[in-house]
């Protein structure tokens, strides 16, 4: 007993040291970011000898980050709302016809996860360009393309829970099936909804390169903003890192209040 | 719901269409351009097999290949062990587990780009100052040559993704039966047997998985290459997704790109369809 005792001890020391090293580059990031420049040259570990909020301040100007922020929320909400109804949608379709046909077209949803976004990446903008749609609603259509193959995926899986025997009684009941899937079907999948949900968010607002390719200057997001913003100071610590401290607060904020969620999300994601 | 029954259709239609555009419609076209002299627009000239006889001559590109499988290896193995490491930690029921848990994945949700640029501080001035004051000379001017470069990406990637790595041996821990741990421990099996004797094989799934996601994750990066060391000095880390970027957008050479990218496809998609078929043989069923 008093082995085990000392062995759990040890995991907790173990734990909290790999916690704080884990932690340790926000840490940097957090404190250095409220030091003067030339504080941060000499004293890069410690607390600031003098907290000043400047750098934040202007950091914030320098993003433009309410009208970023705002950007980043429009592009990643519309694409989340459409991934999820257009997807579960497909996956019902797939899930309740057994046909050849239905077993070909989800294969080769599936196939199309192997294709990397590279791959693609150059011909897209092009025909893209050619048809005027490298704009922020060309954007949203484009993540819908990307991220239809994993949520259609999950969402196929979920509805083998779905007996369809409701799907008998609802349309006997005089039911279509756009009635019977958004009454009954949908709300029952809105598990996997949630974990649709938070893939995709995850992911969409986090990438830079796809909008980098088609948003212009006044529809940029935070990830692209970020990179023109850190460009212009580099070198220029204090600033640089009060702007990345922006950036990841709201993040950091919402996995707080969200963590079981995201982490359930992010799990049974990757696990099916 | 019947083939030929119009709702089928309706419920398919807008994926089909957005995938079809976004995904299939560019990849032919890229493939098939990719043997002209396409530049972005019009092609003038069919090239046949050109680019494909370029690219296994251009330094830049077996280079950023043989950067590219380095960095793979070396992450499948340091991402794997770290990440069930975490989880067997996560999962011993100690009063902190889930703090340890939720700082451990934190990195995931923030960009790669927001990563590279916080870590660039860290090697470039955190370590810096650590080695004046220390003396440790290893410590001093990293990210300024090739070597550093890559451990660079690699401690980077290795922080990151070890905690997304881990939630997935976690599911796969906590599916273990407590019954077969108990049983092997009367029979008297110490902890080390019984985790490579027990669970070790039942957790083989989370191998195919974890494995394949880190192999995959590894070779398309780009976001954390971009903003940690931009492929320098003079493109010594570059990878393969940053060489097609500035091969098509930088040097506007869009075929010769493309002809990069359809190899780029298939080398990620041979290597997924070996890693999930020699999985598959090997894996115990539950």
């Amino acid at each position: 007993m008093k082995q085990k005792k000392r062995n759990r001890l040890i995991l907790t020391i173990t734990g909290i040291f790999l916690t704080l090293l884990w932690i340790s580059p926000f840490y940097l990031m957090f404190t250095n970011a409220f030091k003067m420049k030339s504080d941060i040259f000499t004293n890069i570990i410690g607390l600031p000898k003098e907290w000043t909020f400047e750098n934040f301040q202007q950091a914030f100007i320098d993003l433009d980050f309410v009208n970023s922020f705002m950007n980043s929320v429009i592009v990643s909400v519309l694409s989340v709302g459409l991934l999820i109804i257009f997807s579960s949608m497909a996956g019902y379709a797939l899930a309740r016809n057994t046909s050849k046909l239905s077993g070909v077209i989800f294969l080769i949803f599936v196939a199309a996860m192997l294709i990397p976004f590279q791959s693609v990446m150059i011909p897209l903008v092009s025909i893209f360009g050619q048809a005027d749609m490298l704009n922020r609603s060309g954007l949203i259509f484009m993540y819908l393309g990307f991220g239809a193959s994993l949520s259609i995926f999950l969402y196929h899986g979920a509805m083998t829970g779905i007996s369809k025997s409701l799907d008998e009684a609802a349309i006997i009941d005089g039911a279509n099936r756009w009635q019977l899937f958004w009454k009954i079907i949908f709300p029952m999948l809105k598990p996997i909804s949630v974990t649709v949900m938070i893939l995709n968010l995850i992911w969409i607002w986090n990438d830079y390169l796809l909008p980098s390719l088609v948003l212009n200057a006044e529809e940029a997001t935070i990830p692209l903003k970020m990179f023109f913003f850190f460009g212009q100071y580099t070198k220029q610590w204090h600033l640089a890192l009060a702007g990345l401290a922006i950036a990841v607060i709201p993040v950091i904020i919402i996995y707080f209040f969200a963590q079981k969620h995201i982490i359930k999300g992010v799990s049974e994601g990757a696990v099916k | 719901m019947k083939n030929k029954s119009l709702s089928f259709w309706l419920f398919m239609t807008p994926t089909l269409v957005a995938l079809a555009l976004v995904v299939f419609v560019p990849f032919v076209y890229g493939f098939i351009y990719s043997f002209s002299d396409w530049n972005g627009l019009h092609a003038t000239e069919f090239l046949g097999l050109d680019h494909y006889v370029n690219l296994i001559q251009s330094e830049n590109f077996l280079s950023a290949i043989w950067f590219t499988i380095k960095f793979a290896v070396v992450s499948i193995v340091l991402v794997n062990v770290i990440g069930l490491g975490l989880a067997l930690l996560v999962t011993q029921h100690l009063k902190v587990s889930n703090l340890f848990r939720t700082v451990f994945f934190m990195p995931n949700l923030i960009g790669g780009l927001i990563l590279g640029f916080i870590w660039q501080f860290i090697f470039v001035s955190a370590f810096d100052s650590a080695g004046r004051l220390l003396g440790w000379e290893f410590l001093q001017g990293w990210l300024a040559d090739p070597t550093t470069g890559f451990w660079g990406l690699v401690i980077l990637n290795a922080w990151q993704y070890s905690g997304y790595i881990m939630i997935i041996y976690i599911a796969y821990l906590e599916a273990v039966p407590k019954e077969l741990i108990e049983a092997a421990d009367i029979d008297g099996a110490n902890p080390f047997q019984r985790f490579w004797k027990v669970t070790f094989p039942l957790v083989a799934p989370a191998f195919t998985i974890s494995m394949f996601l880190t192999l995959s994750n590894a070779f398309k990066m780009y976001d954390q290459n971009l903003a940690l060391t931009g492929g320098g000095p003079f493109k010594s880390t570059e990878m393969i997704a940053m060489d097609i970027y500035n091969t098509a957008f930088s040097e506007n050479n869009m075929a010769f790109a493309q002809a990069k990218a359809v190899v780029f496809f298939i080398l990620v998609a041979a290597v997924a369809l070996t890693q999930v078929y020699y999985n598959k043989k090997r894996e115990v069923d539950l």
